[in-house]
């Protein structure tokens, strides 16, 4: 075998109040394939951006070797001037320009600030055979489909000469076929001399086109392994991303015992959405799950298994596109097409995203908590102000949101505060079926402690709790029921009892062999 | 003008746990009070300082009693619109139909009531009824078919605008019946014994007094009931004290002369009414919601698109009230009414507090934003600074407002 043409060595990068890489350490061997994968979070994207100068250098510790000099990238133009090339999990490509154009942005062939449009078509021909699209590089990237602009942005990566390619999770947006063509691709360009890293949660994919996969956790490397060797089983590979250590706290939970006879609090029957572009795609496939009252149910999965988007289509459409399936609160068919109609069923959708979806920045905390549920502080369409502050002083004290008023802008809260405030939010509105989704994301671990607590109280009140995570031991600290979602379908149901990392981790790799 | 201010002045939001009066509190108090606001306070700090400059300038002439009555009636009609157009941008959109809108409707007008010689309360109706039927056309482009505000309104500007040319055969139309031309342009009726003062203004600021003192009390008393924190005593009289001084002050000016103007009647209703709405109301509530984090909005089930109609129906009945306005002030309707009025609304929301991205802004600013700009024009008029002078000072002054908002933010936010 070859040596190395890229050392990574003990690299370490802090973001403010997180270090996200803390001793990292990655060798990848000339002309190899080499995966790297660990759970949401451990680092994978980050190491990456180091690498590609997305962080530039000075901004983390430790040292990049590269053909065997010591680089340090000031931006993605440096590393890509050395030929690593790293393709992000959103494509960057400028969707009403046309192939060719793509290709050669920021790179074109010109001749004092002209366009040599002859020359430029001919090369990307040429670059658009190499890869195996048939179409003309003239066409808008508009116009064709994700996975044939995922080939479009590997042409792009081509055109710069690249050595050593970089690949974000490059088929969690395509269907089974594209997929297949792409990981083809990647084997092809392996027998050109190009090295590539692939990042990647599907471990079938990873057996089919790894030679040596790294496998990270929590920003450290835990091991490094060869892909080719007997022993190396999905298993194997499984048990290096989830770790055995369970040191998060939870607090004490009595098991829902399930009440004979009664009707679930919610239950969502063969759901199906589809991507709200590509309606070919379906990101939820006939997925059933039920929750009951008292109950906290988990749903696990990873990036792109479909658990956002099951439960954000099932309230009020906020995603995607509906195809098929059926909700029932309490035994009785409701309907739930607009968010007031979920909202007015005692449905309630607590966001993975509260800047963007959760919360008004600019606003203050008893506007934010009153927003959902305005009609119960206000009268004939007239807000009573003392008794809205009233609510939110409430809030302020039972959910310890940290703030010397309740008039202070949400903006200027903590990440864990502003999660009390979402909280706050749809606790007000009174729900009895809260769907969580990623509750405790980003927020330090006291105030993780603080919202378990939370979650835990609301169950015990008799609420319905679907509680959507991509950290596993809290599913299993906090669950009495776990399902696991991947690529948009359900594939387990496993009860707390039963419930290890390692299980849920299985079904949540299951995919279907790549075909082809 | 400081009748509305008044009247609409938020309590400062007395923060948590302050509850004793010493006099370092107290300070304090103050000052939480103004970093919390400083937007607000900085532009009304900064209208009394050009207040007080021309003053000195004019050698006194900007508050004579005649001026402070032609300020108000010479800046009514921005006003208006500038209390719609701060709905407009918090909700996140703009527009920039309002200037052609007006003329139109003064156009219809004065065709209703001159060609036709129909009785004018009814073509006020039906006149407010043109601006909610265009404002509504808008509306149901902008908020259902998701055109983008600002293509819908340019092309609004340019069509109205068309329109009242067409409607007007390019030519002045006029004079309007008395009532209307009285509605516009004249004050409340003389009554009672010769006081030296107008004595239905005398007897409006002290119904005004009584009920804002009213107000704030039971506000206080409300506030006592839900076991909130309160103003301290001394605090609160002094506050009483200033709101009271501020509406005698303004009344006793105006009383002084021929009373107040009725425009400034119907502006004082719609200052405190807007205020109201934006503050309290569900409505209102949901327009702060939508401009500030859309999707966040319409999660929280709020219907953005109903509430983005609503704000641009509610735009173009402004429009028309103004357009009303302008023309009983005028007593003709001109096709070049109503040029560049868009523009001046608007840079009064932004002096007056308002961002780009929407979601920010009170109607107070709005006011605020309008007055500073009136106040200009009206003491360079008086210093005979020509119109040149005046459009670059102008400009100057809404970059300086915002630029010290943004300054501001940098600061604070670093």
């Amino acid at each position: 075998m070859a040596g190395p043409v890229l050392e990574m060595r003990s690299i370490v990068k802090t973001f403010p109040g997180v270090k996200a890489l803390s001793d990292v350490t990655l060798t990848v061997r000339q002309g190899e394939v080499h995966a790297i994968c660990g759970e949401n979070g451990a680092g994978k994207s980050t190491l990456m951006k180091v690498l590609s100068g997305v962080h530039p250098h000075g901004t983390y510790e430790g040292e990049i070797l590269f053909e065997e000099e010591v680089c340090h990238f000031k931006d993605i133009r440096a590393s890509e001037q050395r030929g690593i090339v790293i393709i992000h999990q959103e494509l960057a490509l400028v969707p009403f320009l046309s192939i060719a154009e793509n290709i050669f942005l920021g790179n074109e062939h010109a001749r004092r600030g002209f366009i040599n449009w002859n020359d430029t078509l001919k090369h990307a021909t040429e670059l658009l055979r190499r890869v195996g699209l048939d179409e003309h590089p003239e066409t808008r990237v508009a116009d064709i489909g994700v996975g044939k602009q995922q080939l479009v942005e590997i042409a792009k990566a081509l055109s710069k000469s690249v050595k050593l390619l970089i690949l974000d999770e490059p088929t969690a947006a395509l269907n089974d076929e594209d997929s297949g063509k792409l990981l083809d691709l990647i084997l092809e360009l392996k027998k050109q001399g190009i090295t590539s890293i692939i990042i990647s949660h599907k471990l079938n994919e990873i057996r089919r086109v790894a030679d040596s996969v790294t496998i990270l956790r929590d920003g450290r490397t835990i091991e490094t392994l060869d892909v080719k060797a007997a022993e190396t089983t999905e298993e194997r590979i499984i048990a290096g991303m989830v770790g055995r250590d369970l040191d998060h706290r939870f607090p004490e939970r009595t098991p829902h015992q399930p009440e004979e006879g009664a009707a679930p609090a919610l239950e969502i029957r063969g759901w199906t959405v589809l991507h709200p572009i590509d309606q070919q795609r379906k990101v939820v496939d006939d997925v059933s799950i039920e929750v009951r009252r008292g109950e906290i149910v988990g749903i696990a999965g990873l990036m792109g298994a479909g658990r956002t988007e099951l439960a954000m289509n099932v309230f009020g459409r906020t995603y995607g596109r509906y195809a098929s399936g059926t909700v029932l609160k309490d035994g009785k068919e409701i309907r739930t097409k607009t968010v007031a109609e979920a909202v007015g069923h005692g449905i309630a959708y607590v966001t993975e995203d509260r800047k963007h979806y959760g919360l008004n920045l600019i606003d203050t905390i008893n506007r934010n908590i009153s927003l959902s549920a305005l009609g119960k502080v206000a009268r004939r369409g007239v807000v009573d102000e003392h008794e809205e502050r009233q609510v939110a002083e409430g809030f302020r004290k039972s959910m310890n949101i940290k703030a010397p008023t309740v008039f202070e802008p949400v903006g200027k809260l903590s990440g864990g505060n502003q999660q009390k405030v979402v909280l706050s939010k749809w606790i007000f509105a009174g729900p009895d079926v809260l769907i969580l989704d990623e509750p405790t994301r980003g927020i330090d671990v006291g105030a993780k402690y603080e919202i378990y607590t939370v979650i835990d109280q609301l169950a015990a009140q008799g609420k319905a709790v679907v509680f959507i995570s991509s950290e596993l031991p809290e599913l299993l600290g906090m669950c009495d029921r776990i399902y696991t979602m991947a690529a948009g379908r359900l594939t387990g149901e496993v009860p707390r009892a039963e419930a290890t990392q390692e299980v849920l981790m299985r079904h949540m790799t299951k995919d279907k062999e790549v075909t082809r | 003008m400081s009748t509305d201010v008044t009247a609409k002045t938020p309590a400062p939001a007395p923060p948590g746990g302050s509850g004793a009066a010493t006099g370092g509190g107290l300070l304090q108090l103050m000052l939480n009070g103004l970093r919390r606001n400083m937007r607000q306070y900085g532009m009304l700090i900064a209208l009394g300082l050009i207040v007080v400059l021309f003053e000195i300038w004019t050698g006194g002439d900007l508050l004579l009693p005649r001026n402070v009555s032609n300020l108000v009636l010479q800046n009514s009609y921005i006003l208006i619109l500038a209390i719609g157009m701060m709905l407009v941008i918090i909700a996140g959109h703009i527009d920039l139909s309002v200037g052609s809108l007006t003329a139109f409707v003064g156009a219809t007008a004065a065709v209703l009531t001159v060609n036709h010689h129909m009785a004018w309360p009814l073509a006020v109706v039906l006149c407010l009824l043109v601006g909610a039927v265009a404002g509504s056309l808008q509306g149901f482009m902008i908020a259902y078919l998701g055109i983008p505000s600002f293509i819908v309104t340019l092309a609004g500007m340019l069509l109205f605008r068309g329109l009242t040319e067409i409607l007007l055969k390019g030519q002045t139309l006029g004079p309007f019946p008395d009532g209307l031309q009285k509605a516009g342009n004249g004050f409340l009726p003389e009554v009672g014994p010769n006081t030296n003062y107008h004595n239905l203004t005398l007897l409006l600021g002290i119904v005004l007094i009584a009920s804002v003192v009213w107000q704030e009390v039971r506000d206080r008393r409300r506030q006592q009931e839900f076991a909130l924190d309160v103003l301290p005593t001394k605090m609160f009289v002094l506050k009483l004290v200033a709101l009271v001084a501020a509406v005698l002050v303004v009344t006793l000016l105006l009383a002084s002369y021929k009373g107040a103007p009725i425009v400034l009647i119907i502006l004082g209703v719609l200052v405190v009414g807007y205020g109201y709405v934006m503050r309290n109301a569900v409505f209102g509530r949901h327009i702060y919601a939508i401009g500030g984090n859309l999707p966040a909005a319409k999660l929280s089930g709020v219907k953005d698109k109903r509430v983005t109609f609503q704000v641009f129906l509610n735009m173009g009945v402004l429009a028309a009230l103004a357009g009303l306005v302008v023309a009983a002030r005028l007593n003709a309707a001109s096709p070049k009414a109503g040029v560049n009025y868009e523009l001046e609304a608007i840079a009064s929301s932004f002096i007056g507090g308002a961002s780009m991205s929407g979601g920010v802004g009170t109607v107070l600013g709005a006011i605020i934003g309008g007055l500073v700009l009136g106040v200009l024009n009206n003491g360079m008029n008086l210093l005979s600074v020509g119109t040149d002078w005046q459009q670059v000072i102008k400009g100057l002054a809404l970059l300086a407002a915002v630029g010290f908002d943004v300054w501001n933010k940098r600061k604070s936010g670093s």
